[in-house]
């Protein structure tokens, strides 16, 4: 699984591409051991769903005293939506972050650990091939200042796509459930848009370079209940395609939208596990305490 | 009905209060323009009796009926275009590496103090560095070359300065999404950064090039000419420019010379408005680009 995948992070490029950041040295050194490539293999031979996103004894410091995350290990399956729970300040965006190596982008950080996507140890490959396999929307909308159009199109003709344009813009807005509503000004400022609206083409946006994963950080937390709504269904439809990793600090929302849940506490990873089974029968205190709103 | 005994509102004297600081404010604003208008006013009653196409483009002569100013016109554009066409890559360069590759730590910000200080040194110093390092060390003599590079050296910081604030505003969601969708850095940097930083890099430019086309000091220590009889056309040929007629003119002794020298005044002013209006234009453009 992991050689078939393996084109998926990275081009051919990857393998004598030295990390670029004193952060990564570490996870480098860390990678001799194949733990995380072996547990996908053996949880596919067992029929479960394989595993998109494995990541190892993961550890973030910003700067020398902030210890964000703390010994996390977890798996992220293909074709699932994994909700990440917590209260404010757990490390939800860190750990998120660390999927695509956005974490890097901020000074004075360090990264411990491993984080394997399909196999392959992302922090050994080129940041710039493994983010384009990556998608993500962020906590606030952040369209790129031109028309709807360009903020679509950008991401896949910086990655050289050659196809019909005006196609992979409708289809993208489709998906991402803004096609109706701007249809008719594909041309205008993005910047026009209600912030729901903007939330949408972010996403869009995220879909036209036709990622794997999709990673998203409170999408919905500046969008009103309708708009809420309507992302949710988004959510829903594009999880046969792709494998969605999302932040939330909704109850209801997490329990709507995901198969599977990981409550995070101070930096660590209290419990995971199936949504349902988080919610209804949770093994550790702490998390009934959080997802019956007795804490957070 | 909630019990507000303990607040002592006072909105008369507050409203009061706030009508005094108004009024001051409005007469320090006023106090600035009258200077200013007093100046204008001032320049353009003794010189525009003299604006005349025979002054604009005919030679400096020793007589004041005689004389133009053409030559300086032209000198002063080259400066210009000498210092727009260096500051403009290297101090947008410089800015693009200290704000989007530089590591943060003990080198950036020993460059980030001297770029600071370095918007600090009186132009003269810049003069003396250009006679030093363009006229002698590098043997351009006293040519529109080497003044053109001295001023480029001091409105340098400027540009930097102007550009890293620029940078500075963009939100850092644009480099995370544009990065996120597989950018490489170079792709951040001219697909986005630079369109966006580009109103407030163009302002930077504006106010320097307004700034090298008054300066005299650096001028007269690089041995700018006084009074030239032909019109420079190559990078190394001897030149004037208007700031040095100025200075000349009101060296002079008699009244005419006082009202020439208002005319060029004239001149030099007309040459900033241009150049505020193209900023302002250029700008408008631009940000009608980015919204489109
Ligand atoms: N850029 C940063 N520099 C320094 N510390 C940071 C930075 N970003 C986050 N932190 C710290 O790391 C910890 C985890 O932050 P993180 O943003 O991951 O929390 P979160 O779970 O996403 O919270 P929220 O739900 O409020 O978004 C917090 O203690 C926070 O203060
Ligand atoms: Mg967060």
């Amino acid at each position: 699984m992991a050689s078939a995948d393996s084109s998926n992070v990275g081009s051919s490029t990857q393998a004598n591409t030295a990390p670029s950041t004193n952060s990564t040295a570490d996870a480098q050194q860390a990678d001799a051991t194949p733990t995380a490539a072996g547990r996908a293999g053996d949880a596919a031979s067992e029929g479960e769903a394989e595993t998109k996103i494995a990541v190892s004894n993961l550890n973030f410091w910003y700067g020398d005293d902030t210890h964000a995350l703390q010994d996390i290990t977890m798996d992220v399956k293909a074709n699932r939506v994994t909700a990440l729970i917590g209260p404010s300040g757990c490390g939800k965006s860190t750990l998120i972050r660390c999927f695509n190596r956005m974490n890097e982008l901020i000074p004075n950080t360090t990264l411990e650990g491993r984080v394997h996507v399909n196999g392959q140890n992302i922090y050994q490959a080129d940041p710039v091939a493994v983010r384009r396999h990556i998608g993500m929307v962020f906590q606030k909308p952040n369209p790129f200042p031109k028309t709807i159009y360009k903020n679509v199109i950008w991401g896949a003709r910086i990655n050289g796509y050659t196809g019909d344009e005006d196609a992979l813009v409708e289809r993208c807005l489709r998906q991402a459930a803004l096609w109706d509503e701007v249809k008719d000004s594909l041309h205008g400022s993005a910047y026009n848009l209600s912030g729901g609206q903007q939330q949408r083409l972010c996403i869009a946006r995220a879909l036209a370079v036709e990622p794997d994963i999709l990673l998203m950080d409170e999408p919905t937390s500046a969008l009103d209940p309708v708009a809420t709504g309507k992302f949710e269904d988004t959510i829903s439809e594009l999880r046969s395609e792709y494998t969605i990793v999302v932040v939330t600090h909704s109850m209801q929302q997490a329990s709507r939208v995901s198969d599977e849940t990981v409550f995070l506490y101070m930096g660590r990873l209290i419990e995971m596990g199936a949504t349902e089974q988080v919610f209804t029968r949770p093994q550790k205190e702490r998390t009934e305490a959080y997802v019956t709103g007795r804490f957070g | 009905m909630k019990d507000h005994s303990a607040f002592h509102p006072q909105l008369d004297k507050r409203r009061r209060y706030g009508t005094l600081i108004a009024g001051l404010l409005f007469a320090a604003t006023m106090l600035g323009l009258l200077v200013l208008a007093t100046l204008i006013v001032d320049v353009v009653t003794t010189g525009s009796g003299w604006l005349s196409e025979q002054f604009l483009t005919g030679y400096p002569t020793a007589r004041p009926e005689t004389s133009g100013i053409w030559p300086a016109i032209v000198g002063s554009l080259y400066l210009m275009l000498i210092v727009a066409a260096t500051t403009v890559p290297l101090g947008v360069g410089t800015a693009l590496y200290l704000e989007e590759y530089a590591d943060e730590g003990g080198l950036k910000r020993i460059i980030q103090l001297n770029i600071t200080n370095l918007a600090g040194v009186p132009s003269v110093v810049y003069g003396i560095l250009g006679l030093g390092v363009f006229v002698y060390l590098f043997d351009m003599g006293s040519s529109l070359l080497a003044a053109g590079l001295t001023l480029s050296l001091l409105v340098l910081p400027i540009v930097v300065i102007s550009a890293q604030e620029a940078l500075r505003s963009i939100p850092q969601g644009v480099r995370e999404s544009a990065f996120a969708l597989g950018a490489t850095r170079s792709q951040v940097i001219w697909h986005h950064l630079i369109p966006m930083a580009l109103p407030g890099i163009m302002t930077g430019v504006i106010l320097s090039l307004s700034r090298a086309v008054g300066e005299t000091a650096p001028l007269v220590l690089v041995g700018a000419s006084l009074a030239i009889n032909f019109t420079p056309a190559h990078l190394l040929d001897d030149f004037t420019a208007l700031p040095m007629l100025v200075f000349q003119w009101t060296e002079e002794p008699g009244a005419s010379f006082q009202e020439l020298a208002a005319a060029a005044i004239i001149v030099l002013m007309a040459f900033l408005l241009l150049m505020n209006l193209s900023a302002i234009l250029l700008r408008n453009h631009f940000e009608d680009q980015l919204a489109g």
